[in-house]
């Protein structure tokens, strides 16, 4: 076993791993944040984003002891504490940009982390930004419209994210 | 699939490193971004005995310049890479390959050396690597000594590096004016690894071609280069005529793979179609 610490949505943590355990299973089994999913076997389908010292990472291929001393956020450190949505998780309710939903922490993780670095993409730097990301049902095309509108309403307010 | 369990050891530097690694014996592996070695332990298709971390040592991280060639340490991220001055300055083909690899969460942990080590003939960098002439500097209990690209991969996923040396940097040789560059892949879904790319430099001087290197991806066991084609375009005009002339060599001494993604005669036709895009994209006709 092997001692780590990390700083999972705003509280510190500090736990025993087999040093085989993943991210996306000390997540979701040691500390029950099971907001972030797993997809596939393959670290293709990016449903595991969170995201790793500020940057998106696909937690299923990531050792939990790569992550000791980070700080990570997932889906559920998104909406602030008095339950108003993040702009992203927002604009995927207004666009209706699921329909099973799976793919959704993930996407919206990537989404994030795709306007933090980029705040005003274009329709083709967004299907880029979301290249990891799998989704089986939408078609993509109203997730492109929730992010364009995410964007516009993070700028609007300042970028906050 | 959860991988098999291993040691985890993380060295604070690169002497610590090479001593772990000549401890831990022949199963030791050593652990760079992991988003090759990750995959292939979930899948139970390796089972090191001891993981030897060294993806976050400061040393073999950046870029930096060194007189007639840049230096990328090797655990250097993609997502560094292409953002990186020096890259975009003095060897902008690597940028442009590796904005190709995978997705942005793969870029951010995967790292150049990583993927060079890994030394997959359906990388995108390796043939870029071989086009630009780069010098691996391999690292190990008898010191540091530096591999000549032509002779760094040896076969799929197998590269001259010894059991017990860590791949530290890469140096990029600096080219002069008049070089010019494009990395030209085809695949056909997001996120997905080359069916077959190539990698161009180009040096042009009024109007045509004084000196070609050609690096082809996904064409054979290792990554290559296109001699022939290199030497059909010595000299040669840079013209559309004159450029697809030459690129009907590019597969000529390759063995291209045959597999789900096409049979190795469709790789092959793909070489000449991509070596004359790509070299007419460098070479701006
Ligand atoms: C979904 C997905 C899509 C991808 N698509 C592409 C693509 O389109 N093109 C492409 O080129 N790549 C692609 N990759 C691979 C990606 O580039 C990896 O980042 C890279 O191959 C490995 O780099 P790493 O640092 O993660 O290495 P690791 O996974 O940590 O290591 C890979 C191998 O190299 C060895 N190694 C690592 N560092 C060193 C070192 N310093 N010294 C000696 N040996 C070392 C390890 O022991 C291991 O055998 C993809 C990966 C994924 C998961
Ligand atoms: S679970 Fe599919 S990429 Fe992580
Ligand atoms: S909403 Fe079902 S996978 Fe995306």
């Amino acid at each position: 076993m092997t001692r780590i610490n990390v700083n999972v949505d705003g509280i510190s943590y500090t736990d025993e791993v087999e040093p085989r355990t993943l991210l996306v299973h000390y997540l979701r089994e040691q500390l029950g944040k099971i907001g972030t999913v797993v997809g596939c076997d393959t670290s293709n389908c990016g449903a595991c984003t969170v995201a790793l010292d500020g940057q998106s990472v696909k937690s299923c291929t990531l050792l939990a002891v790569q992550a000791d001393g980070g700080d990570i956020t997932t889906v559920e450190g998104l909406a602030a504490e008095d339950g108003t949505l993040h702009p992203v998780q927002q604009a995927f309710h207004d666009h209706h940009a699921l329909q099973c939903g799976f793919c959704t922490p993930g996407m919206m993780m990537a989404v994030r982390d795709l306007l933090q670095d980029n705040p005003d993409p274009s329709e083709a730097e967004i299907r880029e930004g979301i290249e990891g990301n799998l989704c089986r049902c939408t078609g993509y095309q109203n997730i492109v419209r929730a992010v364009q509108a995410a964007a516009a309403n993070l700028s609007s307010t300042g970028g906050q994210s | 699939m959860i991988p098999a369990a291993f040691d985890y050891v993380r060295p604070d530097s690169v002497a610590q490193a090479v001593s772990a690694l000549a401890g831990a014996g022949e199963d030791a592996k050593v652990l760079g971004g992991g988003q090759s070695l990750i995959p292939v332990l979930r899948l139970r298709l390796a089972y090191p005995s001891t993981l030897i971390d060294v993806g976050r040592l400061a040393e073999l991280r950046g870029v930096h310049d060194d007189g007639d060639a840049i230096v990328i340490g090797a655990m250097t991220t993609h997502h560094e890479v292409m953002h990186d001055a020096l890259v975009g300055e003095h060897a902008p083909l690597i940028a442009q390959a590796t904005e190709t690899v995978a997705d942005p969460q793969v870029r951010h942990r995967g790292t150049f050396g990583g993927a060079l080590a890994h030394a997959d003939p359906a990388g995108d960098l390796g043939a870029v690597a071989l086009a630009l002439d780069c010098e691996f500097v391999a690292t190990g209990p008898s010191g540091e000594r530096r591999i000549a690209a032509a002779d760094f991969f040896l076969d799929y996923l197998t590269t001259a590096l010894a059991p017990d040396e860590l791949l530290t940097a890469v140096r990029v040789p600096k080219l002069g004016p008049g070089w010019l560059s494009h990395y030209e892949k085809f695949n056909r879904v997001a996120q997905a690894w080359s069916i077959v790319a190539v990698a161009a430099l180009v040096h042009r001087e009024n109007g045509s071609i004084t000196q070609a290197r050609i690096g082809l991806t996904n064409m054979g066991s290792t990554p290559l280069r296109a001699v022939a084609v290199e030497h059909a375009l010595a000299g040669a005009d840079a013209s559309g005529e004159a450029v697809g002339a030459a690129a009907e060599h590019a597969a000529e001494g390759t063995a291209a793979p045959s597999d789900l993604s096409g049979k190795s005669d469709y790789r092959e036709h793909l070489a000449r179609v991509l070596t004359k895009r790509a070299v007419l994209a460098a070479a701006g006709s």
